[in-house]
């Protein structure tokens, strides 16, 4: 972990993930923002943010594209240059990197990036259609083809080559449901059993109700800054130390794997070089559980368990709080919530929150080094990001 | 058939519609492109023919799908699986013709290009689906 920081992050917010009725998404986001900028006094917003990156997926929700100044508009940041990013699930992930390349560039000094979505207020088919539109068009969405059918075909695929089972995958939920109850911003905050994945409704088999994330409404940022300039904002920054994205085909089919992700792999590759860092350095991960069978693969894409072992691992314990390799504390993508476009951003505000000794009562003791992997529709996306805390 | 249409998805589904699955080899380099698509990704050529594809092959991957966008809602539960063909090509597609029991990975099927007409603007696509061989 001798990476150089990359850029500093001197303070995060996260609007509270779940069922927020009547608010717009671009009330979520000033939500965020309000409590990044409590948290920094010593910035000031109009004075020193100077560009803005904010992840949306989808216009269809609330009728409503052009997100980045919409949002800029709301926050307060009226006048600078205020860009959507948008990757699928990935699209904070991106503008993560988005606003890591604006800093380095030179052009900006203090970048906020973030991201929100409201999704509630659709019903699940409209949500299930919307969702889908991350995947390939003309082969399968035009053939029916569910974002949940995708996650479907690759955990099929990871049972029939590894032996992975249902209650692998339900161990995953029970984790990240489990973690929940210690989030007060979690959109779910109650304890589940094995019993109740492998009992709820079928969504895409081998994929149950309770193996998939949730429509959620939420909004996440942080904010960025020079190495160099960080202690003007803040005594407690962030570093990051690695940044890797990556892209694949757009459709599941043409991949040379059912059963990995080539573009987190290859993204965790460039991360873990840039941080000159592996896999057993980590202290604390926000891994993109948009499924159940999703946090398995990343285990293997990570390189925190060799390939074929993911489901083994969800069922060792050993990535619960309190064990070796504490992930999603946040509540992951399960249980805190997947409003698809804060999403990169949430993980990123977790970790945050983890290395500078806020996370109150699920803060991983002594943790250092996180890591955060957020992926894009079926995986043609990918971004991970390593951090390292301010003390040696 | 003639060598000049273009390659397209536009074009591969006209193909369907006349009982042909067809892909692009890329001339220059061999690759062959299922979809086709107009420019090779490995060779960054724009020379094309067109090559015929078995329709026979053997199932990848499948998942039943319960939870359907509202157009597919009717057809809900279906199954949905990936088909490797000849030549190592994939092509996804809904399978008929099959219970949930019956699908094994490994197994054989054929594309069946009795297809659903569409009312809508766009696109003009037909559907094609995979049966038990």
């Amino acid at each position: 972990m001798n990476g150089k920081p990359l850029v500093s992050i001197v303070s995060a917010g996260l609007s509270k993930f779940g069922k927020n009725e009547g608010l717009y998404a671009r009330e979520l986001f000033a939500d965020a923002v309000k409590e990044a900028l409590d948290r920094c006094p010593r910035l000031d917003p109009k004075r020193d943010i100077k560009a803005m990156f904010v992840g949306h997926m989808g216009e269809a929700y609330e009728h409503q594209g052009h997100m980045g100044a919409a949002a800029a508009d709301w926050a307060g940041l009226l006048n600078i240059p205020a860009t959507r990013t948008e990757a699928a699930c990935a699209s904070s992930g991106a503008a993560l990197r988005s606003g890591i390349y604006a800093v380095l560039s030179g052009l900006a000094d203090v970048v906020l990036v973030g991201g929100v979505e409201k999704m509630t207020h659709r019903t699940t088919a409209e949500v299930t259609e919307y969702l889908a539109m991350a995947s390939d068009y003309p082969f399968e969405q035009w053939h029916g083809i569910t974002f949940p059918g995708l996650y479907a075909l690759m955990a099929k695929a990871h049972m029939h080559r590894y032996g992975t089972t249902e209650a692998q995958l339900a161990a995953v939920a029970v984790k990240n449901h489990y973690h929940g109850t210690f989030n007060p911003k979690a959109h779910m905050q109650k304890e589940i059993t094995v019993e109740t994945v492998l009992a709820s409704r079928v969504v895409a088999s081998p994929l149950k109700l309770y193996d998939c994330s949730l429509i959620t409404d939420g909004a996440s940022c942080i904010i960025l800054t020079k190495p160099e300039l960080a202690r003007r904002f803040t005594d407690q920054p962030v570093h990051i130390i690695g940044s890797g994205q990556a892209s694949d085909t757009i459709g599941l089919y043409e991949r040379q794997s059912l059963t990995s992700l080539l573009a987190a792999r290859l993204a965790a590759k460039t991360a873990y070089d840039m941080a000159e860092a592996k896999p057993e350095d980590i202290d604390v991960a926000e891994l993109h559980d948009c499924f159940t069978i999703a946090e398995i693969i990343a285990y293997e894409d990570l390189g925190f368990c060799p390939a074929g072992k993911g489901g083994a691992l969800a069922e060792s314990g050993e990535t619960r709080l309190g064990e070796r390799l504490p992930i999603n504390t946040s509540g992951g993508l399960k249980a805190k919530g997947h409003p698809v476009g804060a999403t990169g951003t949430a993980q990123a505000y977790e970790i945050y929150l983890q290395l500078t000794g806020q996370a109150e009562r699920r803060q991983v003791k002594d943790a250092k080094v996180g890591l955060t992997h957020n992926v894009g529709g079926s995986g043609a996306t990918a971004a991970v990001h390593i951090y390292r805390s301010n003390q040696q | 058939m003639s060598d000049t249409a273009p390659f397209t998805i536009e074009q591969f589904y006209k193909y369907l519609t006349e009982g042909k699955l067809m892909a692009g080899k890329c001339t220059r380099c061999g690759k062959i492109h299922l979809p086709p698509r107009p420019l090779c990704d490995n060779c960054y050529s724009q020379q094309f023919e067109w090559l015929e594809i078995s329709g026979q092959g053997k199932l990848l991957t499948y998942s039943v799908i319960h939870i359907a966008p509202q157009q597919f809602q009717a057809l809900a539960p279906y199954a949905v699986g990936i088909v490797e063909l000849e030549n190592g090509l994939h092509l996804p597609g809904m399978i008929q013709g099959a219970t949930e029991e019956q699908l094994k990975i490994g197994m054989e099927l054929a594309i069946d290009f009795g297809t659903c007409s569409t009312a809508q603007p766009w696109p003009k696509w037909p559907r094609y689906c995979f049966k038990p061989a």
